[in-house]
């Protein structure tokens, strides 16, 4: 019998059932068979469905991974191994390493009160009302058979929930450490609840410190409520044995603004796929995302901005600087339901390719169901400006020297798009020492040391 | 200082330069004129190595050097510089930093330290003054947004920022009004130090009567047929090419 490539899983899960249990909660076990029975239905995706036309899922997820159903303790001092590569960034720091929440160095109370930043599995235990009203309910497992295989197997997260009226000056940072001794799998899940009239800025920035294989899946669901301002950035600069899934959805209410920054800086394999829904009227979501990639690394991005009311807006820009052999992929959907009528929708992806073995899939799609809104989109790919270059280069800037200046100018529309300052200047450095070449390995790792 | 003997160039297999010899010594300006398509300005790019343009016969040397055999950064490095006919626009990439690369690119090949950023901000200061060029152009992308007249302006403040031994404007005058003429004109004389040399393209009197020439090339069909002094340009203003059409 051929064997298909969720069966290990589904195996594992029927095996190991009371292990994953034993150490997560109630809230996130009660949806576990179901997750299971969807994915035994669904399958786990292949290129056959449109969204998964560019990343074989199969081939990430056919490799025999450890996971750590047990929750044995990784010995890890996170401060040691991570350098913060966005210093002068004054943040309220946090890490999770691998799936797990880490709680034994919390900083220095420095949330508003009622703000929680804390394990999932823990706020489940201890709210489980509070959560039920949320997890799951986004990411629906009988729709996607990723969401269906993380919620099977994830046993904890990440929490953060900012109560009404509530505003978090501070950054919130959260650096996803993958820290394992074999090749190990990751099921990771985020809840992110800002309430009504909430504020904050997230910051997520995924590095991997071990010289193993690592596979991701991450579900995360983030609910922005009614005058609610959400500001979220996640930053990817794992190394080349990585392979991560996430699957971020994120549902807008009345009057809210959502800035979603994807950068992928270094990684192995990375599917992304974000889902906005925009459920109030007037609010409004600004997309980003920048990718670059060399070597054989393979970023695919999708997205889905679903505007289901009037009156709202939407900007999407990203853009991907690819060399070597390095495959992306975007394709972007912006559906304008009927009767959402005076929407406004900008979608726009440019891509550099810079070698002629490089790839790229570039597929905005634009769809409209109403008859009085201003929405467009457009995509391009091309190569270095040779004139651009020839000028540089007598003015005497050395060829190298000027590649990395024009594939900087090219990006830096995205990286003007952060507000977050001390971010922006950061990411400078850390694009332009990538374009150098210096970034083959993430900063922040004990690897590159 | 630049030496070109009997040099044939061609581009995507047509041959343009049909054997060029010309000797151009310290501190002299020599002009190049002739009609459109005469191979003026693929003399010019192929002394700056563009890589679109094929040299097959025929050598340039440069102050001793092969000039054939180095890159167009080498070459930018050894002190040649070129007025672009058509100034590139980058988007994205700033004066400031666009310049300052550049700046420190060529001290390093001298074995200089990059300018400290004080310094250099100093200098691009004084030297946007020699051709009345805005601040505010200075800070924006390269060329992006600049009117034909900014970026001829902004091509001599290059110059002024990277002091060239040798200087090719190519039509430099095109698509400036009388007044941004001679801004850029006097800027270029501003610059000039005495063993700093030129060729200036050209299809008018005007730039020369600033410039002042000390010989004249008039360039037909990829020759040079005629050499002289300033009045080759005189005898071009009032009677056109055609009376060297028989030298060729």
């Amino acid at each position: 019998m051929k064997m298909v490539a969720e069966q290990q899983y589904i195996d594992l899960y029927t095996e190991c059932r009371s292990f994953i249990d034993d150490h997560s909660a109630p809230v996130l076990n009660a949806m576990r068979q179901q997750a299971c029975d969807d994915l035994c239905r669904l399958g786990l995706p292949t290129q056959r469905l449109e969204r998964y036309k560019y990343t074989n899922v199969a081939e990430s997820f056919a490799p025999d991974y450890g996971l750590n159903l047990r929750h044995i303790p990784i010995p890890v001092n996170p401060y040691e191994v991570f350098r913060c590569d966005v210093p002068n960034l004054s943040t309220s720091l946090y890490f999770v390493v691998n799936d797990r929440f880490y709680d034994k160095a919390l900083p220095p109370a420095s949330l508003p009160e009622g703000v929680e930043v804390m394990s999932l599995a823990e706020a489940a235990r201890k709210s489980p009302h509070f959560i039920e009203k949320y997890y799951g309910r986004l990411a629906r497992s009988s729709k996607d058979g990723l969401n269906a295989l993380n919620t099977m197997l994830c046993q904890d997260g990440l929490f953060i929930h900012v109560p009404k009226n509530t505003i978090v000056e501070r950054p919130i940072q959260v650096i996803n450490i993958l820290r394992a001794d074999v090749n190990l799998m990751v099921n990771r899940r985020v809840l992110i609840v800002l309430e009504e009239g909430a504020e904050a800025k997230v910051l997520f920035c995924d590095h991997a410190i071990d010289d193993h294989q690592f596979l991701t899946t991450q579900v995360g669901e983030v609910y922005v409520g009614e005058n609610a301002h959400l500001e979220l950035y996640e930053l990817e600069e794992t190394h080349v044995k990585s392979h991560r899934f996430s699957n971020m959805y994120v549902d807008q209410q009345r009057a809210s603004t959502a800035t979603i920054d994807s950068l992928t800086l270094h990684n192995g394999l990375t599917r992304n796929r974000t889902d906005v829904t925009l459920s109030g009227e007037y609010a409004e979501t600004r997309m980003f995302g920048c990718v670059i990639a060399d070597k054989q690394q393979h970023v695919d991005n999708n997205t889905l901005i679903d505007h289901r009311v009037p009156n709202c807006q939407s900007t999407e820009l990203y853009k991907y600087v690819l060399d070597d052999e390095a495959l992306g992929a975007f394709a972007g959907r912006v559906l304008v339901r009927e009767g959402a009528q005076h929407t406004t929708s900008q979608e726009t992806n440019a891509n550099l390719v810079a070698t002629d073995t490089a790839r790229m899939y570039t597929q905005p799609m634009l769809e409209i169901y109403a008859d009085d809104v201003k929405c467009s989109h457009g995509s391009t790919v091309g190569q270095l400006n040779d004139e651009a270059l020839f000028y540089m280069r007598q003015r005497g800037i050395p060829e190298a020297e000027a590649r990395m200046l024009l594939k900087f100018a090219f990006v830096g529309e995205v990286l003007d798009s952060i507000r977050m300052e001390p971010l922006r200047d950061r990411l400078h450095y850390l694009v332009e020492k990538r374009f150098r070449g210096l970034l083959s390995k993430c900063e922040g790792c004990k690897l590159c040391k | 200082m630049l030496e070109i003997k009997d040099l044939h160039a061609s581009i995507n297999g047509k041959e343009i330069l049909k054997g060029i010899s010309l000797t151009i010594r310290d501190g002299e300006v020599h002009a190049l004129m002739g009609q459109n398509g005469a191979g003026k300005s693929t003399l010019s790019n192929i002394i700056v190595g563009h890589p679109a343009y094929e040299v097959t016969q025929g050598s340039i040397t440069f102050n001793g050097r092969d000039l054939l055999s180095m890159a167009p950064e080498e070459r930018a490095h050894a002190g040649i510089f070129l007025s672009f006919q058509q100034p590139v626009e980058i988007p994205g990439v700033s004066m400031t930093n666009f310049m300052r690369a550049a700046l420190n690119a060529k001290r390093k090949a001298q074995g200089l330290e990059p300018l400290p950023a004080t310094e250099f901000l100093k200098l691009m200061r004084e030297r946007r003054k020699i051709v009345e060029l805005d601040n505010k152009l200075a800070n924006r992308s390269v060329n992006e947004g600049f009117s034909g007249g900014e970026k001829k302006r902004n091509e001599i403040f290059q110059m002024a920022m990277l002091e060239p031994t040798f200087a090719i404007l190519d039509e430099t005058d095109s698509g400036l009004d009388v007044d941004a003429l001679r801004i850029v004109a006097e800027g270029f004389n501003k610059l000039r130090k005495t063993e700093t040399s030129a060729l200036v393209i050209t299809h008018y009197q005007r730039l020369l009567d600033y410039l002042k020439p000390d010989i004249i090339h008039v360039l037909i069909g990829g020759r040079i047929v005629h050499t002289g002094g300033p009045e080759v340009a005189t005898m071009i203003e009032n009677g056109g090419f055609e009376q060297f059409m028989q030298e060729a």
